[in-house]
């Protein structure tokens, strides 16, 4: 049933490692594999203009947001004392006929405050970088990555603030480079340290310990091993969580005292780390300070275990949800032997013919098709646009409700409300585009081409409206599959 | 009722005066008399907490004296302002939790302690993994045990024919699978027109039949919904906060009672990974906890017509560890606790073997010891609410569970 030209092959490659055709640029499909390989820079993926340029200067914004808002609270309760309750009285006053509750008191247009405000500038810089690229591959790669190393910007200010900045400095520069570099740029970062709570964890040996009585977390060496390196079956144990939770203690954030750097950014404090050797999967640690920690991630990035379970995440990831076996061993292989060369990695993967042989099985996440969509749409969306549908297709940005990731198989995402819901998406966006887009049927031969099935090409022709058969379009199997 | 009954009502009772020779007694004696499977209508609603719920937070064993310092900064107590309920006399409920306690004290509510499925390690994912897939192990997560309930079930019955209701955008593994999902999520945006999905419907059966499958168990769901009134509000918090468990539990409950809706329903809440600060009376958990009491009140009100033959279980991956870590929080433990509540529940009772919190009664000297397998509990509910045989029950729907019995005696 399916075509399987030549030209609609290229297509479908374009959708499986990339973002999808862009309209106007379709001036033959030729040579997709090179614009692909074309992005694999030892640089890495290209980095969105946002204003601020790092975890440091966001963090010590961050601190100055936090107390001046306490400041205010202060000033609040000093007012609210010497006003003899009026201010509760105001609040427990019914609302007026008519007037919604909570509008009463609050300002027309809220200002975003700083965690917010900033949150949405970079998630906005990141899809607007993704609308750019040429093929997408880079940014599907980021996307791949920062899920593999989530955090969530559920867990309060410090992440929400700190996302993007994540992404730009610890995934970005390092998705070409080895893998060792990812993950200890990725394990070393403010925003991880704190959304797996790393920098709340003292050694019980240390100076810190010893004084304060107060001890481990394990929460982020247990994440390393289980979700980042070697696989929940990677052949680990309760003790080497343990011992691994030891040998990183003391990788911190600095505070707003600037004691150990600038505010917000990483630092290695001597005082919180466990001294003396740790015994993790066989072998002892006994380097001093950070340098133990960047031994072990460097033999847990390097372990068989890593290789075999990278590799098949990322076949998963863009070929199918139960990828070819040839090809997963393939990977495993180019990770082994190249030392977990990503560069070499990616490179495979999109020059195996296993993964282009592959049928279009996989329904686009909810943040992919999103992309491809305002792509096809040719839309520049605001925050609220980017975040909205995101959020009811249950995907927003940086935000998985654990620290596994957003899930990436059909079974999660090809599901009644799933589906229903980006209907509901798809209609709205038609709603929007109606007025932009010249000729629906046009737009199906720019952005699917030879891809299109003469079902979908009907379906979008005889639509009762131009928003109908743009979502019509949005929603066609071979849009939504890849 | 005879001796062997009064037993049976205080099996924590039993554990704490060290008869543990006498556990599971019930599960050799005859199916409780009540009326055949099959003239009652019934409904089961499974609620995941995912994250791992602190057992030991949400029911206190203040009777256990190594309670106290084990949980040092977070303990709770029986007495002051913030006391916990009283349950049996040895455990107690945390105190956000009075509809709980309310419904336990009215006979419609038990609760299962040192509980854990058959998993030992401490991923939550895999731990997920086998709480709803229902298997020995990880792994092997292309069907959930509810899914494959309803696909042993003869195909005519009720419970059967209308399928299982996944709620989320997402639906929990454990109902998915081969039989009939419908989905519903609380609506956070205007639905797209009747005419568009149904050309959309037209297209997917043309060329995508398992896209066109999908969508239209989503049309059935929405006309159940419909049909049940109110358009529901739009927005507000995920399933992580209290007001959000609420609409879920509202959405859940109006569909579950629909005369023509589905009769099994599963639904996650979120957020019980409490690391750090976890909060004693008051704080995080404390507030979960709260959302949690607040979402039973709301299937109790909003399944009312049907409450006398609804069971509502609640359960969680596993449990945290028995001692506060270093910082004010617990980690990834084994032994938790799961929640029976419902008209159809014989309530009143705490269900435990009690392995005690000391240092070497502890799992790995780390975790409250698991004594329950709830995959007992599990079968033995279902077995009586819907009528399935043992075999059926230890090789399809909990495979490679014969040697384990389910529990009776759960419902009324």
């Amino acid at each position: 049933m399916a075509d399987r030209s030549e030209p609609s092959q290229k297509v479908l490659a374009l959708q499986r490692f990339g973002l999808g055709l862009k309209p106007g640029r379709a001036a033959g499909v030729a040579d997709v594999r090179e614009r692909l390989l074309v992005d694999i820079r030892s640089e890495g993926a290209p980095q969105p203009n946002v204003s601020f340029s790092g975890a440091a200067p966001i963090g010590r914004a961050l601190y100055a947001f936090e107390d001046e808002e306490r400041a205010a609270r202060e000033a609040r309760r000093v007012a609210g004392q010497q006003g003899v309750g009026q201010g509760v009285q105001v609040a427990s006053a019914p609302p007026a006929p008519g007037q919604p509750q909570g509008q009463m008191t609050a300002p027309a247009q809220p200002v975003p405050q700083f965690p917010q405000a900033i949150y949405r500038e970079e998630a906005v810089a990141r899809v607007q970088g993704a609308l750019e690229a040429e093929t997408g591959f880079a940014e599907r790669l980021v996307q791949f990555w920062s899920n593999h190393f989530c955090v969530s910007v559920a867990k309060g200010n410090f992440v929400r603030a700190m996302a993007g900045a994540f992404e730009r400095e610890a995934i970005r520069p390092n998705i070409f480079g080895r893998f060792e570099e990812l993950l200890i740029a990725v394990e070393s970062h403010p925003a991880m340290l704190n959304f797996l709570d790393n920098q709340l964890s003292i050694g019980p040996d240390s100076r810190a310990g010893k004084r304060r009585g107060r001890g481990l977390n394990e929460n982020l060496a247990r994440e390393i091993m289980e979700l980042h390196t070697l696989g929940v079956s990677g052949g680990y144990t309760q003790g080497d969580v343990t011992s691994l939770a030891r040998i990183i203690t003391g990788w911190t954030v600095v505070g707003r005292d600037a004691r150990l750097g600038f505010p917000g950014s990483f630092a290695f404090n001597p005082g919180l780390h466990d001294p003396g050797g740790q015994r993790l999967l066989g072998k002892v640690y006994r380097q001093e300070g950070k340098e133990k920690g960047m031994a072990a991630l460097a033999d847990l990035a390097r372990h068989p275990s890593t290789a075999a379970f990278i590799a098949h995440k990322l076949a998963r990831h863009f070929v199918a949800d139960e990828p070819p076996q040839a090809l997963v061993a393939e990977l495993t292989r180019v990770f082994r032997e190249t030392g977990g060369d990503l560069a070499a990695l990616s490179r495979a993967l999109v020059t195996s013919e296993l993964a282009w042989a592959a049928p279009a099985t996989k329904l686009r996440t909810p943040q992919e098709f999103l992309v491809a969509a305002f792509r096809a749409l040719g839309r520049k969306p605001d925050f609220g646009q980017i975040a909205g549908p995101l959020g009811v297709m249950g995907q927003p940005l940086w935000q998985p409700s654990g620290p596994d990731g957003y899930p990436d198989t059909n079974a999660a995402w090809a599901t009644p409300e799933g589906i229903k819901t980006r209907i509901d998406v798809a209609a709205q966006l038609g709603r929007q585009a109606a007025g932009s887009v010249a000729d629906p049927r046009a737009l199906v031969e720019e952005v699917l081409g030879p891809l299109a099935s003469a079902q979908t090409r009907q379906a979008v022709a005889r639509a009762e409206s131009k928003p109908q058969a743009l979502a019509l379009l949005l929603m066609s199997p071979e849009f939504q599959r890849r | 009722m005879g001796a062997d009954d009064c037993e049976r009502m205080t099996p924590s009772r039993r554990a704490v005066l060290g008869a543990a020779s006498a556990l599971f007694a019930w599960s050799y004696m005859p199916k409780f008399a009540h009326a055949a499977a099959g003239s009652r209508d019934s409904r089961f609603l499974l609620v995941v907490l995912r994250g791992a719920l602190d057992g030991l937070s949400a029911v206190p064993p203040l009777g256990d004296p190594g309670y106290a310092d084990l949980r040092e900064g977070i303990a709770l107590a029986k007495d002051g302002p913030e006391a916990a309920l009283p349950l049996d006399g040895f455990f107690y409920l945390h105190p956000a939790m009075p509809n709980l306690a309310r419904l336990y004290a009215n006979g419609q509510a038990s609760i299962v302690h040192a509980s854990a499925t058959g998993y030992r390690e401490r991923s939550h994912f895999d731990g997920q993994d086998v709480l709803e897939s229902g298997q020995g192990g990880p792994g092997k997560t292309d069907s959930g045990w509810l899914n494959r309930l309803i696909a042993s079930l003869p195909p005519g019955e009720a419970v059967s024919r209308h399928g299982a209701l996944g709620v989320g955008v997402v639906p929990p593994l454990v109902v998915r699978g081969q039989a009939p999902v419908l989905g519903w999520a609380p609506p956070r945006m205007a639905r797209a027109g009747a005419d568009l999905v149904q050309r959309l419907g037209d297209l997917y059966g043309e060329r995508d039949p398992p896209l066109a499958l999908v969508l239209k168990r989503a049309i059935e769901t929405e006309l159940i919904a419909s049909r049940q009134g109110a358009e529901q509000p739009r927005g507000g918090g995920g399933p992580d906060s209290a007001e959000g468990m609420k609409r879920i539990a509202e959405g859940a409950a109006r569909l579950v009672g629909a005369e023509d809706g589905p009769r099994i329903a599963a639904l996650a809440f979120e957020g019980w990974d409490t690391h750090a600060n976890e909060g004693g009376a008051k704080g995080r958990l404390a507030t979960l906890l709260g959302g949690l009491d607040g979402a039973l009140a709301t299937f109790e009100s909003g399944l009312k017509p049907v409450w006398k033959d609804t069971v509502v279980m609640v359960v969680t991956e596993f449990g945290r560890t028995a001692r506060v870590n270093g910082t004010v929080g617990t980690d990834h433990g084994t032994g938790t606790v799961a929640f029976l509540v419902g008209g159809a529940v014989r309530g009143k009772r705490m269900i435990a073997d009690w392995p005690g919190l000391k240092p070497e009664q502890l799992h790995e000297q780390r975790d409250l010891k698991p004594t329950t397998d709830i995959r007992a509990v599990a079968k033995g509910v279902v077995a009586d609410l819907f009528g399935l045989s043992g075999p059926v029950l230890a090789e399809k729907v909990f495979p490679g569970t014969g040697g384990l019995a389910p529990m009776q005696g759960l419902i009324v």
